[in-house]
């Protein structure tokens, strides 16, 4: 060998050995360093979880009778990896299968199909869950149609039928309560992503409204599942682990299903009197209230829509129809969802406020036809003069120009429009007390908070619309610049910020900018009856689990006291019974053998509908009852449904009918839904759970 | 001293194991028993779960080792200085063998290339396997040939045994087989270097080799399937089904053995073929999973040992020729024992190349224990 061979031969073997270091150096990574990373792609190549939905709690009213249960269907399901083994993948079979359950073959394919698995845009319907488990077509197939499918598998390959279960909305009595309850639905892709912190199998149903939404987290309990080892033909090769599933607990209510029914079709008559009358009457609310404690007794919403629609599969109408302004949009729930101004039914404030500016409520005060405020005329109601009277004589009338002037003076002491430092705002404080511009705090999702337009209110207002209203002649539309609304721009443009007389006028009569929610006022009430205190309403009473240990009571909640002392307190109550003995309510409650107090109300609303027609006025009942040692609030609440006694008045009479089982003005002892008082104690829960037909005795 | 001494006798009964390096001989010994392990182990749960006989893959294994064992041992009998002399024959029946399989209806097409022979019974030739012994010894000859007093070929030797390698090479491209392509211009290039000839010969090599893979791939020489390959060995979640799949798979399986492996007949990744061709080529992803980084490292300290011991043999033997085959086998077992263990660990780009000694096929194994053969034969006579 001569020199530059060696040399040549010397560098190839450190070639050599070099590319087996580096050979050495990756198998090191990959193994080693990155082991752990490969080992966890590994293990999701090969498991597959198959999930075992858990039986979901029920949800009972106070005395146990189920509001949501679980049903047995029969599901017609599909399994992918056999229709795949298809010489057509499946395409024969599903037609036929379509055939016999009467679908559409287009929503059977769909069903079937993975979400991924269809074109962006045309995936509704899709399939969330995995290849790996069965997917149900229908939970709802008859006994025959299963039969079929279970006795030709060589007609029907990969097509089985099995009991699933399915929420389930029994509707005792007529409950409908659609809005309190919720309903279930297919895991969003937020959901899976653990946006609210919980982790979710695909195939899952979780609450998606609701009670069902709330109380999600113990209703849904914890899903079975069994993990397969798989090769890369899907074939299960090992048995990974394999969990059964808890049931979920069990959701106790303070509701009543009795109740509740009657609050729903109180509400429904009331819609109906109320359009026999000529009034559009497109929406309205009721409800019950335990004063003591806030629990929520019962609470309608109208109009609804059937729970147990998503069950069946919700159809693309179905759904445009839940948000249609043509249907009253039944997908609002208007006691927590919805914003009215209380007008009358909100003198109970103007009374405080009286009171905490120090006028005496026995004296005698005016109510003439009109007030002037500036260069404005403020007419009472119908323009009506009352001569004079007492607060609690005026309040029983409803008189507006006791409370103009009031009102109006109070402004004036404050400095006006240009008002003095730390002006008193006794409106605005005693509305304050009742904290109306808060959430009450309700244990249901996406409850609307009310508005106190005071000082603070008005000037983030103007900063967010000076611009339009400054500049209204070229922004507004031209149906709205007639001679008043460019008026009316210019001084928002100029003052808007202010308060200004006619703002405090409104205020005290509950009108203007002033906005509640039914429950809002409902709570507000309750306070009054229990003497002052504000209760968060709630409808859940207590989390049981399946063998019946309580794991959570849910107990009243004070949030706060109204800003108003004993005394007034007492004055308001009295005012408030008044109404009903000699005042606005009296004929509609003329002879009903409890004492009821209360207050009409009569909202004059602002704007046209989308027909062009201008809105009818608001027609609100607020009331507590017995009297004398008040138990219950009860709200009801018309949305353009014309003046306050007639129709509310007389939904909220019907209800308090049936709470103290009253029949032609007479209490009937065995109807008598609570003799002996609200439920304390919680009740056994079992499905079977019958409505008690004669108050439990 | 002549280089035929009177102490050879070609044709004496000889021991098997007589003048065999030990060494050399225990680290293939090794590597064959691992192999045929991990054959049995990547196809007995396989085999058995579709109702087949287990033990399919293992005893076919098993023959082919023996056969190849056999042959080494054919090729050990005669002096290499002898076999010399029947080089040209080698190198024309291996040429003939490639062009055999480039007629349509007698060789048959896998993995998009047409590169084997089907015999009766069920068994396959790979003559590309076996072409690599023709080249090397082919240029080895003519590289070793000793016309004038100097030491180094001269340049007409040099282009004469490019030549020797080049018809090969052309007809095992249209097959076309670009793993097996890239081991034999690697190892060209290291018998010209280590002829003796001009550095020059081997920068211009290197250079027409990188201009030729260039060039291949913008004409559209190189199939489609070849360029994914490539594409996917840049960028492994491009092709997520196709050869990306196979790499990425490749590497989880590897990945997931960690230190100590799930242990040899336990790997999920393996029973549940996520890699395909796990007996063949991807035969070290069995090892990885299985035996961990420990026995992976194993593996490549035995190669280490038998490259290491046939680059001895090469650098003791005494003659050119003797040194230029065995350097050109041990490039060649270096290249693609780099080749296929790079292209698992994700190193190198995705060809059909097996595991010397390991993966299992007839071809391979027959032509892997030859050039074992081969670098025995050589060490048999370094030493008198």
């Amino acid at each position: 060998m001569n020199q530059r061979t060696r040399l040549s031969m010397l560098v190839i073997q450190i070639l050599i050995v070099s590319l087996l270091m580096a050979l050495f150096g990756r198998l090191f990574y990959l193994q080693v360093a990155a082991g752990p990373k490969y080992r966890d792609a590994a293990l999701s190549i090969q498991s597959r979880d198959t999930v075992y939905p858990a039986t979901r709690g029920l949800i009972v009213d106070s005395s146990g009778v189920p509001l949501a249960l679980n049903r047995t269907g029969l599901a017609v399901t599909i399994d992918r990896l056999a229709l795949d083994k298809q010489p057509d993948k499946g395409q024969a079979v599903l037609k036929k299968l379509a055939k016999l359950l009467k679908l559409q073959y287009e929503d059977v394919y769909r069903k079937t199909r993975l979400c991924g698995e269809l074109e962006v845009g045309s995936r509704s319907g899709c399939w969330t869950g995995t290849r790996y488990q069965p997917i149900p077509i229908t939970k709802e197939a008859s006994t025959n149609v299963a039969l079929q499918v279970v006795e030709r598998p060589d007609e029907f390959p990969g097509v089985g039928a099995t009991p699933i279960a399915i929420r389930n909305y029994p509707g005792t009595v007529g409950v409908n309560a659609a809005h309190i309850l919720g309903y279930l639905g297919p895991l969003t892709d937020a959901d899976l992503a653990g946006v609210n912190g919980k982790t979710y199998y695909r195939s899952e149903s979780i609450g998606k409204s609701g009670l069902e939404i709330q109380y999600d987290s113990y209703l849904r309990g914890i899903p079975g599942i069994r993990t397969v080892i798989v090769d890369r033909k899907e074939a299960i090769t090992s048995e990974g682990q394999n969990t059964n599933s808890i049931p979920g607990d069990h959701l106790v209510t303070s509701l009543d299903v009795r109740v509740q029914a009657a609050a729903e079709s109180a509400l429904a008559d009331a819609v109906a009197r109320s359009r026999a009358s000529g009034y559009r009457a497109d929406s309205g609310a009721a409800v019950v209230m335990d004063v003591k404690t806030g629990r929520v007794i019962a609470m309608a919403s109208y109009p609804t829509y059937n729970p147990n629609m998503w069950e069946k599969g919700l159809t693309v109408k179905q759904a445009e129809a839940l948000f249609s302004e043509e249907n009253g949009v039944p997908a609002l729930s208007r006691p927590t969802q919805g914003r009215f101004a209380p007008a009358s039914t909100f003198k109970v404030v103007s009374i405080i406020a009286a009171a905490n500016a120090g006028y005496d409520l026995k004296k005698s005060y005016a109510c003439p036809a009109n007030v002037k405020v500036g260069t404005r005329t403020f007419n009472n109601f119908e323009s009506k003069a009352q001569g004079t009277a007492s607060i609690k004589q005026l309040m029983a009338v409803s008189c507006d120009t006791v409370w103009y002037q009031i009102s109006f003076d109070e402004w004036l002491r404050d400095g006006g429009l240009s008002p003095i430092k730390n002006p008193k705002d006794y409106f605005f404080k005693a509305a304050a007390g009742f904290q109306i511009n808060t959430k009450t705090g309700i244990d249901l999702p996406s409850e609307a908070a009310g508005r106190l337009p005071d000082r603070e209110w008005k000037k983030n207002w103007h900063e967010a619309n000076k611009d339009f209203y400054c500049n209204y002649r070229e922004k507004a539309a031209k149906s709205q610049q007639t001679q008043f609304l460019l008026l009316l721009a210019k001084e928002n443009c100029l003052d808007g910020d202010k308060v200004r007389a006619g703002d405090a006028v409104n205020f005290s009569i509950g009108q203007g900018d002033t906005l509640v929610t039914p429950l809002k006022l409902t709570q507000m009430y309750a306070a009054i009856a229990n003497g002052g205190t504000l209760w968060k309403p709630t409808v859940g009473r207590a989390i049981v689990k399946t063998d019946g240990t309580v794991i959570k009571t849910i107990d009243p909640v004070k949030t706060g006291t109204i800003a108003a002392d004993r005394k007034t307190i007492k004055f308001l109550k009295e005012s408030l019974r008044e109404v009903i003995l000699t005042g606005t309510g009296a004929r509609t409650f003329a002879g009903f053998p409890v004492p009821v107090s209360g207050k009409t109300g009569t909202g004059e609303v602002f704007g046209r509908n989308p027909d062009g027609s201008l809105k009818d006025n608001t027609s609100w009942f607020a009331s507590y009852a017995p009297s004398n040692n008040p138990q219950y609030a009860v709200v009801m609440m018309l949305s353009q449904g014309g003046f306050g006694s007639p129709n509310s008045g007389v939904g909220v009479r019907k209800i308090y009918e049936t709470i103290f089982g009253v029949v032609n003005n007479k209490i009937v002892p065995e109807n008598v839904l609570f003799p002996d008082g609200l439920p304390t104690t919680l009740p056994k829960i079992s499905p079977a759970t019958k409505v008690k037909t004669n108050g439990g005795k | 001293m002549s280089l035929v001494t009177p102490r050879f006798n070609y044709y004496k009964n000889r021991s098997f194991f007589a003048g065999f390096d030990p060494i050399l001989t225990a680290a293939v010994a090794a590597l064959l028993f691992i192999g045929t392990l991990l054959v049995y182990a990547a196809t007995r749960d396989w085999y058995a779960s579709n109702g087949l006989d287990p033990e399919y893959y293992l005893k076919r294994h098993v023959i082919n080792i023996a056969i190849g064992c056999a042959l080494a041992w054919g090729t050990t009998l005669i002096d290499y200085r002898l076999l010399r002399a029947y080089t040209p024959i080698f190198w024309v029946l291996g040429v003939l063998g490639l062009g055999f399989v480039l007629i349509p209806g007698l060789g048959s097409e896998v993995n998009g290339a047409q590169a084997w022979i089907a015999l009766p019974g069920g068994f396959q030739i790979q003559p590309a396997e076996l072409a690599k012994i023709s080249i090397i010894v082919g240029m080895s000859m003519i590289l070793s040939e000793r016309g004038h007093d100097s030491d180094i070929p001269t340049n007409k030797n040099v282009i004469q045994s490019l030549i020797v390698a080049a018809i090969p090479v052309s007809l095992i491209l249209l097959q076309p087989d670009m793993g097996t392509v890239f081991i034999i211009s690697c190892s060209v290039v290291t018998i010209i270097a280590a002829s003796g000839a001009s550095g020059r010969w081997v920068v211009a090599l290197i250079l027409v080799a990188i201009i030729g893979v260039f060039g291949a791939v913008q004409s559209g020489v190189i199939n489609e399937y070849q360029v994914k390959r490539l594409q996917s060995f840049v960028n492994p979640n491009a092709d997520t089904q196709g050869s990306g799949y196979q790499l990425r798979q490749a590497r989880i399986t590897v990945g997931s053995g960690g230190l100590i492996g799930t242990g040899l007949f336990n790997g999920p990744q393996t029973n549940g073929r996520f890699v395909p061709e796990q007996q063949t080529d991807f035969i070290f992803t069995v090892a990885g999973e299985q035996l961990g980084f420990l026995g992976s490292s194993v593996i490549i300290l035995l190669y280490l040992t038998l490259l290491m011991r046939a680059f001895g043999i090469a650098r003791r033997a005494i003659d050119p020729y003797g040194r230029l085959v065995c350097t050109g086998v041990t490039a060649w077992f270096a290249f693609q024992t780099f080749e296929n263990i790079g292209m698992t660990l994700g190193l190198m780009p995705m060809t059909g190349v097996p595991l010397p000694f390991m993966s299992y096929g007839g071809s391979s194994m027959f032509a892997t224990l030859i050039g074992f053969g081969l670098l025995q034969n050589v060490h048999a006579r370094q030493r008198g």
